[in-house]
């Protein structure tokens, strides 16, 4: 049997099965390949490939650099152990090689469902903030300035808020 | 307070039934949330953890939804009340293992539960008896939200909820039924039904999650992706999955029982018998034979056998729950014996099992 890498020919010597969905998955693996997956060594297993799918965690590699979490210190190598991010800031700094994966994941990459209240409020004035930085500069664009001034106030209305609201 | 004298009894448990009890058993929504700028507690060190917990129990413990509820480190449960608590489904087998560090929050009717320091800080569902799934969304929505205000959620404007495993992200929401199925298994139609229901995007699990086997014809259908689709999207796409299984198991157990009445009639007969008479039962088969009596009950074959009775059994034959009904730790094989002895106690007493000719 051959290994089932798909730019390898060698003899496939390592057998895994694992179980998707209800469905027995088989995957044969030459001694070589099974090295680099980590199979050989049970400790250092793509754990992140079994639980997340085949690929996963290759998904992450193929992104390129290795970077750290500066919050907790994770990297790259322990998503692939683990299958799971460190902290809430390894999305972040890991949004680029997660991006992928979270496509194939999930219906979609954008978050649509509910907010925290308190940070409701703040991404509603991001928002308009946003709307009215966009409509001030369309109105300076065509010199309407009587326009822009009333924009300009209402922007410095918006920046209030937060403040007055820290007093409370 | 001791977790025994805080659960209610199996019996109680047992009696309230919910909408379409006949094949939903029960519905779960659980949400995993983090905190903001704390390492999830897989990768935090001890220390961390142990702060993390000391902080957010005492928070979900005072919430108004928890008032008489009951709280309780893990290292303070013992190994034995741990088992209790999954074959509730109110922890899973992965929490029952954690130590010091590691917390539960039970309301008082064990509607809600939060697992603090899981896979991820919180991990809170509401369970809810039969079809009710939207319900059990509005129980956890609101506890949910009350606890925003104390406790400062790891969200991102486009990621939504940040959660340990990517496989949670955005609402973090699973949402659950567990569906008793014989007819479809005895009619042989289930895994055209697990098929159709994984393409649909949705996982099909056996009694315990994942990994598990369907014992006692018992399915749990949840909802995988979690990211780029609202709540109530995945809530309203899983209740109708769930419609549709309970149309098709109707349609299985009205056929057997025109086409195949014989063949129904003798399993189910077959399983009362064994049950009522063996002397060794194990779990699996206890499981499996309940399983056909339940369904002999809802078609009307034992004139004097509740469902409340045969769900009770269901939860008092499984290994913790039977050594704290016997009031000791027993092996294997004795669990099989007192499993057996408790059976025949309750099911010999039935009088009439009545099969139309």
């Amino acid at each position: 049997m051959k290994c089932c890498q798909s730019d390898c020919e060698n003899e496939a010597t390592v057998h895994l099965t694992e179980i998707v969905n209800g469905q027995m998955k088989k995957i044969d693996l030459c001694e070589e390949c099974a090295k680099e997956k980590g199979v050989t060594d049970p400790q250092g297993f793509a754990l992140a490939d079994l639980l997340l799918g085949l690929g996963a965690s290759s998904e992450m590699d193929s992104a390129g650099m290795e970077i750290e979490c500066p919050t907790c210190g994770f990297s790259q190598a322990d998503f692939k152990k683990t299958g799971r991010l460190g902290c809430s800031t390894c999305y972040t700094v890991f949004s680029e090689p997660l991006e992928g994966m979270l496509k194939q994941m999930h219906k979609g990459v954008q978050h649509i469902g509910k907010v925290p209240k308190a940070l409701r409020a703040k991404l509603d004035i991001t928002k308009q903030r946003g709307h009215l930085n966009e409509q001030l500069h369309k109105a300076i664009e065509t010199e309407n300035y009587e326009e822009a001034a009333r924009l300009r106030d209402q922007l410095k209305e918006l920046e209030a808020i937060p403040a007055s609201k820290k007093e409370e | 307070m001791e977790l025994l004298n805080f659960l209610t009894s199996s019996a109680e448990l047992s009696s309230g039934s919910g909408p379409e009890d006949h094949v939903v058993l029960s519905s779960r929504v659980r949400l995993a949330r983090n905190v903001n700028g704390v390492p999830f507690p897989g990768r935090a060190k001890k220390k961390v953890r142990q702060e993390a917990c000391d902080t957010i129990k005492p928070l979900v413990s005072a919430a108004s939804a928890m008032r008489g509820g009951f709280t309780a480190g893990m290292e303070d449960l013992k190994a034995l009340d741990k088992q209790l608590l999954v074959e509730r489904h109110l922890i899973s087998r992965e929490h029952a293992a954690k130590g010091g560090g590691s917390a539960l929050v039970l309301n008082k009717d064990e509607t809600l539960s939060v697992m603090v320091n899981e896979e991820d800080h919180l991990r809170m569902q509401a369970l809810m008896p039969g079809m009710q799934i939207k319900q059990a969304w509005q129980k956890i929505d609101r506890f949910d939200t009350s606890l925003e205000k104390k406790i400062d959620y790891g969200y991102d404007a486009s990621y939504g909820y940040l959660t340990a495993c990517p496989t949670n992200l955005g609402t973090g929401i699973r949402v659950s039924a567990m569906l008793h199925l014989p007819g479809l298994v005895l009619a042989d139609q289930v895994n055209q039904i697990v098929q159709a229901v994984t393409k649909l995007g949705h996982a099909v699990r056996g009694l315990y999650g994942e990994g598990t086997e369907a014992l006692g014809h018992i399915f749990q259908v949840s909802n995988q992706m979690t990211l780029g689709e609202s709540e109530g999207e995945i809530i309203e796409r899983i209740h109708k999955v769930v419609l549709q299984i309970i149309e098709h198991e109707t349609n299985a157990r009205a056929n057997l029982q025109q086409a195949k009445s014989k063949e129904l009639y003798n399993h189910v007969g077959r399983a009362y018998g064994v049950l009522a008479n063996a002397h060794i039962v194990s779990s699996k088969e206890s499981m499996n034979q309940l399983s056909l009596i339940r369904l002999g009950v809802k078609l009307g074959m034992f004139e004097d056998l509740e469902v409340a009775v045969v769900d009770e059994l269901f939860l008092v034959t499984q290994p913790a729950h039977l050594q704290q009904f016997v009031g000791g730790k027993l092996s294997g094989e004795e669990r099989d014996v007192h499993r057996a002895n408790l059976l025949r106690d309750r099911l010999s007493g039935v009088k009439s099992v009545q099969f139309p000719k």
